[in-house]
């Protein structure tokens, strides 16, 4: 497949995510969007590795392996921002009863 | 076209009409499932691009354990359409508006790169098998390994220490 379908999907999804951070009031659908947006990058890294992979692999058959390895990473760091991120959420539900963001602003009392 | 496209562009669609209906479901349960979708389908688009390893770790942590923590605390909270906090439509609209621009500028940008008519390669090419992937993790690419190991166990202890109760 031509790359340029992969990069135009990308970021189709990315900017879903940034309406859905920008539309919704919900900590936890906003939550969600960012992984929407995480996903997008991932899709066009492993696109790209395989597209560099197609045209070095005469020089190194190894070519573009290091596009899958930052995916990986990516989702390391994206469970590790998940765990941390559900339970700030989930703290906020215990002192608001509520999950909606506008109440956040009260952090600046 | 040929069965390679046809995939493609059945998982294109599934995966943009799925990201859209987490965004426009009143109900975060229904957010949760459709984003399952999501990744379902990118799960696909890997796997079309031989990106084996990556496919199936996207599955397992990402539709397998992240979302399982999403519904589980969607479920804790008695969360329900009546309950959800709506913007202002206008407010909705410039948020719509400015993804939309968003859109537009990269587009735009990207449009005439020279890259574009490259081909990526898919259902051929080795990198995106367990063994070679493996082989750099652990050689070339071991340190930020474990630099990442240390990360998880940090996450670990910050996630028990917000989410423990009283203070």
């Amino acid at each position: 497949m031509k790359i340029e379908y992969y990069l135009y999907l990308a970021i189709a999804l990315f900017c879903i995510g940034v309406v859905g951070v920008l539309t919704r009031r919900n900590a936890i659908i906003i939550f969600m969007c960012i992984e929407l947006m995480l996903n997008a990058a991932n899709l066009l890294l492993v696109a790209l590795s395989k597209m560099y992979h197609a045209a070095g692999v005469a020089q190194n058959p190894m070519a573009g392996i290091d596009g899958q390895l930052f995916v990986f990473f990516i989702m390391v760091v994206a469970a590790a921002e998940v765990s941390v991120g559900l339970a700030i959420i989930v703290m906020l539900y215990r002192n608001t009863h509520s999950v909606d963001i506008n109440f956040l602003n009260r952090l600046k009392h | 076209m040929n069965a390679t496209q046809i995939l493609f562009w059945f998982l294109s669609g599934l995966t943009l009409f799925s990201a859209i209906m987490v965004v426009i479901s009143k109900n975060p349960v229904h957010s949760v499932l459709w984003l399952i979708v999501t990744f379902f389908a990118i799960s696909g688009h890997y796997i079309l691009l031989n990106a084996q390893f990556i496919g199936i770790v996207n599955l397992i942590v990402y539709a397998g354990a992240i979302m399982v923590l999403f519904l589980f605390v969607i479920m804790l909270m008695n969360l329900n359409a009546h309950s959800e906090p709506q913007k202002h439509k206008w407010l909705k609209l410039a948020g719509i508006l400015a993804g939309g621009c968003l859109m537009l500028v990269l587009v735009a940008a990207l449009k005439t790169a020279d890259q574009n008519k490259m081909i990526a390669q898919t259902q051929e090419g080795n990198i995106g098998l367990i063994e070679n992937l493996g082989k750099a993790l652990f050689t070339e690419y071991v340190v930020p390994f474990e630099i990442s190991s240390v990360l998880f166990l940090s996450a670990m202890v910050g996630a028990v220490v917000i989410g423990k109760k009283g203070d």
